[in-house]
């Protein structure tokens, strides 16, 4: 019995790209699998007529297709704009309080300004406001991290529920009857500061969000700006030596961050949903980390990690109505894709050896 | 008139579910594993003590209810789900080396989906003939306090008048406090977290002190989740209602800067601004109350910048916080 298996791992060198998304879709098959098992542990349910029902539940109607689509933009263009930050690891995991302060500003310009300038003039307001107070949002953190080396993670967390505490406030502000609690729908019989429709309700912001697609790419992978928000990312000190100023690349590579996502809220308040909540977000500032990571800051891989996660959700919650379960489905559902995502990613970047060796180790 | 004698016993239930949380999450940083996923684990120690509870509620009538059954059962789920959750956390980051930050997140979109999704549809599961989850005989046991509490006028109402986790999430502080500082085991843990290459070297198992630290920690935390239910809510689970106190227990860590023995009195002031907006008269203006709700986090965000400007060495977090560990590296 003096024969051990003894693992033996090492960093691989590089994978060619056809392997490593082997690896990934092998990972994503397991998943589905997984998930089919713990759905039919909880329905009963063959795993075929499960997976039809989130197809259904996803794309069975064409109003369907449209909501999965605009709702695949909004959570890949939160995910598009942590995606600078995170390139330059920079844990920028305030998505979520950005994307609410810029539909806070949205909010405000719209219900201050309604009676005041003609509606080509709010909107213009509109943009302007939630994209500074987006910026704003990013900038903060970034400020602090550039001065002092302040932890990113826990500051932009903590400026998530500063941000959520605000628009609480002004919710109640301007709650609509007195008492309500909640705004209701803004200009609801002006439709003053409503972002205008293109063909149908949704295909403004799909279209938004597929433009900002192409512009971050380019921007990520053949701008100055992009290089060297990548070499920051690699090694802090190789960039100063290089003479990068990494202070000023980490402040503006933030505010970037922070616009965008203030983009996103002014898209959720003014072209979606024309009213605010403080679940309006619905934790896509979280959800986006993990889409941006799972396609390695790649913004067209991106289009299919959030696909993943929009399709499974709107299937998930599908599910549940038909079989009259609780819509948290989604998030065990998304958990475990997540789950084996992560863990794949290990036998990307390792590999493991067996070495057989007999006993007796120094 | 602010009413103190009130004020505090309130405070302090709002409290402990933050200082479990907090104690759990030090832990489990000491090591270097910043463990986002609290807030899931969290809400899956409270889920898990339910459905604990809730199969013994179903098994026996309440007049046959054993004490130590009704709250061995319930704390044992609670600890195993909890337990599992940082396993899950532990394997992902430790032995595949995965990021921190997204592991954490994903615990916590599963962890909150799990304690939600079996909250609102353990009943139809099961196939049970009650309305709701109320486990009013289980929390009874839970939130039990001292006898004669009741006659001891404001001290017994102030310091006497929790139920049993109260005061186990006291000990548990103070004790993971003297383990951290004053043990072979703490320093072993300490210096994990701050230097791993350093203390492997030394000839310390990373791996081993990262685990455990991670498990203790994530089984700690969720039972802060266990007393929300059943203490303080009084065994009715409803779905979100724990809401964003894992977060803000993870605030809590910045605040106490990472010290148990702190985070007692720091959970207590916490809790208190948690509550603060009840006992603030500001007659129809509901809307000023929302503002104090923002205290807990603005006031961490100070701690922070604070920390990181003044630079002192004992205050900063381990320097390894939230890098995974790979021998072979350099």
């Amino acid at each position: 019995m003096n024969k051990t298996l003894k693992f033996h791992i090492s960093k691989r060198a590089s994978l060619p790209w056809y392997k490593s998304w082997a690896i990934r879709g092998i990972a994503i098959l397991a998943a589905l699998v997984v998930c089919a098992i713990v759905t039919m542990l909880m329905t009963g349910e063959n795993p075929i007529s499960i997976y039809s029902t989130i197809f259904y539940g996803a794309f069975g109607t064409t109003r369907r297709s449209w909501v999965t689509i605009q709702e695949l933009a909004v959570l890949l263009g939160i995910s598009l704009a942590v995606t600078p930050a995170f390139k330059m690891r920079f844990w920028n995991i305030g998505a979520e309080g950005q994307v609410l302060i810029g539909g806070l500003a949205t909010t405000a310009c719209m219900i201050c300004l309604a009676d005041k300038l003609p509606n080509s003039m709010v909107i213009v307001c509109m943009i302007i406001a939630s994209i500074l107070a987006g910026a704003f949002w990013g900038f903060l953190p970034a400020f602090f991290k550039a001065k002092w080396n302040t932890n990113e993670t826990l500051f932009t967390l903590m400026m998530n529920y500063i941000a959520t505490q605000l628009a609480a406030y002004f919710i109640i502000v301007w709650e609509v009857p007195k008492g309500a609690g909640k705004i209701g729908i803004i200009n609801q019989s002006t439709e003053i500061g409503w972002l205008p429709q293109l063909g149908n309700q949704y295909l403004l912001s799909i279209l938004v969000v597929a433009l900002l697609t192409g512009v971050m790419y380019i921007y990520l992978n053949y701008s100055k700006h992009g290089y060297e928000i990548a070499v920051v990312g690699e090694s802090q000190r190789t960039a100063s030596y290089a003479g990068i100023k990494v202070e000023r690349v980490i402040i503006r590579t933030m505010v970037l961050s922070g616009a965008v996502c203030g983009l996103m809220g002014l898209l959720l308040v003014g072209g979606i949903n024309h009213t605010l909540t403080t679940t309006v977000v619905d934790g896509r500032g979280f959800t986006a980390v993990m889409v941006s990571w799972m396609a390695k800051f790649n913004p067209i891989a991106m289009i299919f990690t959030s696909l993943l996660l929009v399709f499974l959700s709107r299937g998930a919650s599908e599910i549940s109505s038909v079989f009259g379960l609780n819509h948290s489905f989604a998030d065990i559902l998304t958990g475990i894709i997540l789950f084996f995502i992560i863990g794949s990613e290990f036998f990307i970047t390792y590999e493991i050896s067996v070495q057989r060796s007999a006993g007796k180790e120094a | 008139m602010f009413d103190l004698v009130s004020f505090i016993p309130r405070a302090v239930m709002q409290g402990i579910p933050l200082l479990y949380g907090s104690t759990g999450e030090i832990l489990t940083e000491k090591s270097g594993n910043l463990n986002l996923g609290i807030p899931g684990v969290m809400y899956v120690g409270g889920i898990c003590g339910v459905i604990g509870a809730f199969f013994y509620e179903q098994a026996v009538s309440a007049a046959e209810m054993n004490g130590f059954l009704a709250i061995g059962i319930p704390m044992l789920c609670s600890l195993l789900g909890s337990l599992l959750m940082g396993l899950l956390y532990s394997v992902l980051t430790i032995t595949l080396r995965a990021n921190q930050n997204v592991t954490g997140l994903a615990l916590t979109t599963f962890g909150v989906g799990v304690g939600n999704f079996f909250g609102g549809s353990l009943i139809k599961l099961t196939g049970s003939e009650v309305p709701s989850i109320a486990l009013s005989a289980t929390s009874a046991y839970f939130s039990k306090s001292l006898p004669f509490a009741g006659s001891l006028g404001w001290f017994g109402q102030v310091f006497l008048s929790y139920g049993f986790l109260a005061y186990l999430a006291v000990i548990v502080a103070i004790v993971a406090s003297y383990v951290l500082n004053h043990t072979r085991v703490g320093l072993h843990l300490r210096s994990v977290g701050e230097s791993p290459a350093t203390a492997d070297a030394a000839g310390i198992s990373v791996t081993r002190y990262k685990y455990l630290a991670t498990c203790i920690g994530s089984m700690i935390a969720g039972l802060g989740g266990l007393y929300y239910v059943m203490d303080y809510a009084c065994g009715v689970w409803s779905n979100n209602a724990f809401g964003d106190r894992g977060w803000l227990a993870i605030a809590l860590v910045i605040f106490t800067i990472w010290r148990p023995n702190v985070s007692i009195l720091a959970s207590i002031l916490f809790g208190g601004f948690y509550i603060l907006y009840l006992y603030i008269p500001s007659g129809l203006n509901l809307s000023v109350k929302e503002l104090y709700k923002m205290i807990p986090y603005v006031v961490t965000l100070v701690v922070l910048i604070i920390v990181s400007m003044r630079k002192k060495r004992e205050d900063q977090p381990p320097a390894s916080l939230g890098l995974p560990y790979f021998r072979e590296e350099r």
